[in-house]
């Protein structure tokens, strides 16, 4: 058994929020770089500069690099032989998040959804976090935050496709999603698919898709292809930069599946979108 | 495309010359407004009420900026998604509104009343917030100091860049970058 202690854990994840709220992530930046690049619109060009000038000020200044600094989401896997000491591993991270977001002076997002009343005084600053909790072998604590951002989560969708839809089907709902999201899910973004598992654990998938280093290749060869040709074919709307018009609007598309063995009901085929923002805020801890 | 400097409050003649692409950097007050607030500006004018800021030639930008660390003007404050703002624009645009800034598409009725009172809707680069609070020199909250991230705010600011997504004409910038772009 091995132990670790409740501060540790808020430090960690205090510091891992207020860092990766204000510095935006390697993977990304070279990303914007890439598309920078590559992009022939001019008023597009001017945005990705802005959005490269953007980080490195962030950065510099410790300022948040968007006023939205999202629901803190956290993906958290236990090791079965690892004990928390001087408190639960669930205090633990809401104490974290309202610290970093308290003490970073990051935006407290979090509302009541019907009077629409911050949640700041009543259940604390930016709490409650959204957490998945997985058990697993070994004596490690491997925690994964992302700062989600309202807009971004408001252009994403799930359903239910019919088993005859197939790969069609899906890539023909994708479409629809990022094209109907267009200038208002911010621009270049990372798209979220997760295929198969439940109508919930579609969602849950594309959420977490979202926390592969852009630029990584799936490790299902096909599903690799199939990333790819999605995203050719979404640069192809001429959405562009903040939806200005461009040949860059999809920096990268990432697709998660259950498993093992891809799996779904035999009667269905779930399929959910998650739209990342150019603003990518996302980090691993391990503890 | 071209590119303006212009000072707020605007006129008609200001936002007349103003054509979808064209680029702009605004100087002078701004005022913010998210949902909240502007579901309570709307309310007021309904019951013929005094808006705690002067409407006519007024610019509002839709931002819930972070807090300011001490000795900072703003936090972060970039854009936010219009549409949730698209029932409450037209009442406020009728009244003397002539800029809203956001990002972000808005509907027909906000579009019709760009044209028929002569109004425009510009686009900020969202997720550049830390960027776009350096263009922002004073900010006091003026109203509704309890919906905090969502309060009114007047903000001073200096060549804050926005680009002309909807003008008086009619033209929409989202839909013809799109069309020029697209590769079908």
């Amino acid at each position: 058994m091995r132990t670790i202690a409740y501060n540790d854990i808020v430090k960690a994840i205090r510091d891992t929020i207020i860092y990766s709220t204000t510095h935006l992530s390697e993977d990304m930046l070279k990303a914007l770089q890439e598309a920078l690049q590559k992009e022939e619109s001019p008023v597009s060009r001017a945005v990705l500069e802005q959005l490269l000038e953007n980080a490195q000020l962030a950065a510099k200044e410790t300022k948040p690099l968007c006023q939205d600094t999202g629901l803190a989401i956290f993906f958290v896997k236990v090791g079965e032989d690892v004990k928390i000491e001087g408190g639960s591993l669930k205090s633990a991270i809401y104490e974290g998040t309202q610290k970093g977001y308290e003490e970073g002076y990051l935006r407290a997002s979090t509302c009541d959804c019907f009077t629409r009343q911050n949640l700041k005084d009543k259940v604390g600053y930016n709490l409650p976090p959204i957490i998945y909790f997985d058990i697993v072998p070994g004596d490690k604590l491997e925690i994964e935050f992302a700062a989600k951002g309202g807009g971004s989560e408001n252009g994403s969708r799930a359903t239910m496709l019919a088993p005859a839809q197939g790969i069609p089907g899906i890539r023909a709902f994708v479409k629809e999603v990022v094209s109907n999201a267009g200038p208002n899910v911010c621009p270049p973004i990372v798209v979220g698919i997760g295929i198969g598992g439940s109508f919930d654990m579609a969602a849950v998938m594309s959420k977490h898709a979202l926390f592969r280093d852009i630029g990584s290749s799936n490790p299902d060869p096909e599903l690799d292809k199939l990333e790819k040709e999605i995203q050719e074919e979404l640069n192809k709307l001429g959405i562009g930069a903040m939806g200005m018009g461009g040949t860059q609007t999809v920096l990268a598309v990432h697709i998660e599946t259950y498993q093992p063995g891809r799996m779904c009901h035999i009667a269905s085929l779930p399929v959910a979108v998650n739209i990342q923002c150019h603003s990518s805020r996302h980090a691993h801890i391990t503890l | 495309m071209a590119e303006y400097k212009l000072q707020t409050p605007l006129s008609d003649e200001d936002v007349s010359k103003l054509k979808a692409g064209d680029i702009v950097y605004l100087s002078g007050t701004l005022y913010t407004a998210r949902d909240a607030a502007h579901k309570r500006l709307v309310e007021l004018i309904e019951k013929g009420e005094k808006l705690p800021f002067e409407l006519q030639g007024a610019v509002i930008y839709y931002v819930g900026p972070t807090p300011p660390k001490p000795g900072e003007v703003i936090g972060s404050a970039g854009p936010t998604t219009s549409y949730r703002m698209d029932s409450y624009a037209p009442t406020l645009i009728e009244h003397g509104l002539k800029g809203m800034i956001g990002k972000g598409k808005r509907n027909e009725a906000v579009k019709e009343a760009c044209k028929k009172y002569k109004a425009v809707y510009f686009g900020a680069v969202g997720g550049a917030g830390a960027l776009l609070a350096k263009r922002i020199k004073e900010a006091e909250v003026i109203a509704y100091p309890e919906l905090g991230p969502e309060a009114v705010r007047r903000l001073v600011v200096e060549d804050f860049p926005v680009v002309v997504v909807n003008d008086t004409y009619g033209n929409d910038l989202y839909e013809e970058g799109r069309k020029e772009w697209a590769k079908e």
